[in-house]
């Protein structure tokens, strides 16, 4: 299986929070038709590195690339060619409060496509449905339960059969149940429409049940991309502390620790 | 040392600050004006729905508390002009002293308080509870540039909502004038109301007209750019909210002034 172009080509990625750098010369490329999660703890750099993915965030230096076209010097037209082929499920599902489940799905049908309206109301309603939501397409988003919310927000990601799903935290505050489900979905999703799917998560669970590949971010290095059992059989040791969750061991450097807490600048 | 440089940081960094959020609204204007009027040859196109929908809620909602306020201003102005005026047997002026200081200042300047406090307000908090729940974030991945979905509707609608409104929140206060100064001055209030009509010159309705588009880039600026700013959830939301309304009130109340020393030289 020799590879065609990636779909996500990102090159010596670095980000900067202020003084703090978050992610150092990052390298990572997923290829077309592939799970992909990337999995790190907290303040690992995984929610920086999809926002700059998504071409939320200008990198300081080195490049993203989404189907070839790179997002930081790409014309509106570009940008939007290659919105259109994205979709995106947020961590709180991202509704817009204002307007129905139903009229959040169509969003992107409406506003990218000439369809006629019932047309595009049948269209959204198929992804309702896809996502286990028939028939809720007249409620409020205030009116769902948070796993609904990521479902109908999946349903609105999907909805114009993008090429490419990033989905952030699937399963950040649901419970077991819905979780599962909602990696069966994922799974279905690959399957039956061909995606190719980035998944950011921190759940180790689901992280191998849905994933092709990882990719494992610590405190802004790529510290391995592979296959699950590559993954698995890591000997780094960063990676088993996270995979067996052991706590970190923080080494404290006394000089530093001490003008910490007398330091005016911190 | 430190006890010297350390304010002086302090006060480069909140002008720093203060010159950047200009910069911003700065660019958030000529953003939105761009994709209201070229928007839809880059696949942005301004949607009509948006910016009526945007217009009721700016102008024809409003409606009826421009009305009760700038009939009590009306009020209040006549009761002012006609004692003061009166002290020395100048009561004739009061017609004049009533029309020209509502439709040079306060038609303009209450209808934009007032719009401040309702719009300005809800735009900074729509716009700033859209961006903590990274709906912002959603829009434009989406493909829908947020400044063109966002501020370019709100910013039309107040462009022709507010000026409206002052026109209508002028008439309201001479009326309300008339009603109280007509009896005290011996005349009936259509004869009142005629009398302004004839001293009024379309200048001085266009002078209040013309500082409400200038209201109108005001509140709207500052109501989106301080919503985009937010940080800090629900809490951030607030504090933009107030801040959203106590800015666009200096605001507006410097930029009369000014408008008011240059236009009345």
């Amino acid at each position: 299986m020799e590879t065609p172009a990636p779909l996500i080509e990102v090159e010596k990625l670095e980000a900067w929070y202020g003084k703090r750098r978050i992610l150092n010369a990052v390298d990572f490329s997923v290829q077309p038709g592939e799970i992909r999660v990337i999995m790190g703890g907290s303040g690992s750099g995984k929610s920086t590195l999809l926002r700059h993915m998504l071409g939320l965030n200008r990198p300081v230096s080195g490049t993203v690339k989404l189907f070839g076209t790179n997002l930081a010097n790409a014309n509106d037209r570009e940008k939007l060619d290659v919105r259109k082929r994205i979709g995106v499920s947020f961590q709180g599902g991202a509704l817009l409060t204002s307007m129905t489940v139903g009229d959040n799905v169509a969003l992107p049908l409406r506003e990218h496509t000439k369809l006629d309206e019932q047309t595009i109301r049948i269209m959204s309603r198929i992804k309702l449905e896809v996502v286990n939501l028939g028939g809720f397409q007249d409620l409020m988003p205030s009116q769902l339960s948070g796993g609904m919310i990521k479902r109908a927000a999946l349903a609105r990601a999907i909805v114009m059969d993008p090429r490419l799903l990033f989905f952030d935290e699937p399963s950040a505050g649901l419970d077991p149940v819905v979780s599962a489900e909602l990696d069966e979905l994922i799974l279905r999703l690959r399957d039956a429409l061909r995606m190719t799917i980035v998944v950011v998560t921190h759940e180790l669970e689901s992280a191998f049940k849905i994933a092709d590949t990882i990719t494992v971010l610590d405190q802004g290095d790529v510290l391995m991309t592979g296959t699950t059992a590559e993954v698995r059989a890591a000997d780094n040791e960063r990676i088993q502390d996270l995979l067996n969750r052991r706590p970190r061991e923080v080494q404290v450097d006394a000089d530093e620790y001490l003008r910490r807490l007398v330091g005016e600048d911190a | 040392m430190e006890a010297l440089t350390r304010p002086l940081a302090k006060i480069g960094r909140s002008s720093v600050e203060a010159l950047s959020g200009i910069g911003y609204a700065a660019m958030l204007l000529i953003e939105s004006i761009y994709l209201a009027a070229f928007g839809w040859r880059i696949g942005q196109p301004l949607r009509l729905r948006a910016v009526v929908e945007q217009m009721r809620q700016v102008g024809v909602d409003a409606l009826a508390i421009v009305c009760l306020l700038a009939f009590t201003v009306g009020i209040m102005l006549g009761i002012q002009f006609v004692s003061a005026l009166g002290e020395f047997g100048a009561q004739s002026q009061v017609v004049i002293a009533v029309a020209k200081s509502v439709t040079r200042e306060f038609g303009a300047l209450i209808t934009a308080i007032l719009v401040a406090g309702r719009s300005g307000s809800a735009l900074a908090a729509r716009i700033g509870s859209m961006t903590v729940s990274q709906e912002v974030d959603a829009l434009a991945v989406i493909g829908i540039d947020p400044v063109r979905y966002l501020v370019a509707p709100a910013l039309i609608a107040m462009l022709i909502m507010l000026p409206l409104l002052t026109v209508f929140a002028d008439a309201v206060a001479i009326f309300g004038a008339a009603l109280y100064s007509a009896p005290a001055l011996d005349v009936t209030p259509t004869a009142y109301m005629l009398q302004t009509m004839s001293l009024l010159t379309p200048g001085d309705i266009g002078q209040g007209i013309a500082k409400s588009f200038v209201f109108a880039l005001l509140i709207t600026l500052i109501g989106v750019s301080t919503g985009f700013s937010v940080t800090g959830g629900a809490e951030g939301v607030g504090r933009a909210t107030t801040r959203s309304v106590v800015l666009s009130i200096c605001w507006i109340i410097v930029a009369d002034m000014i408008f008011s020393f240059f236009l009345n030289r």
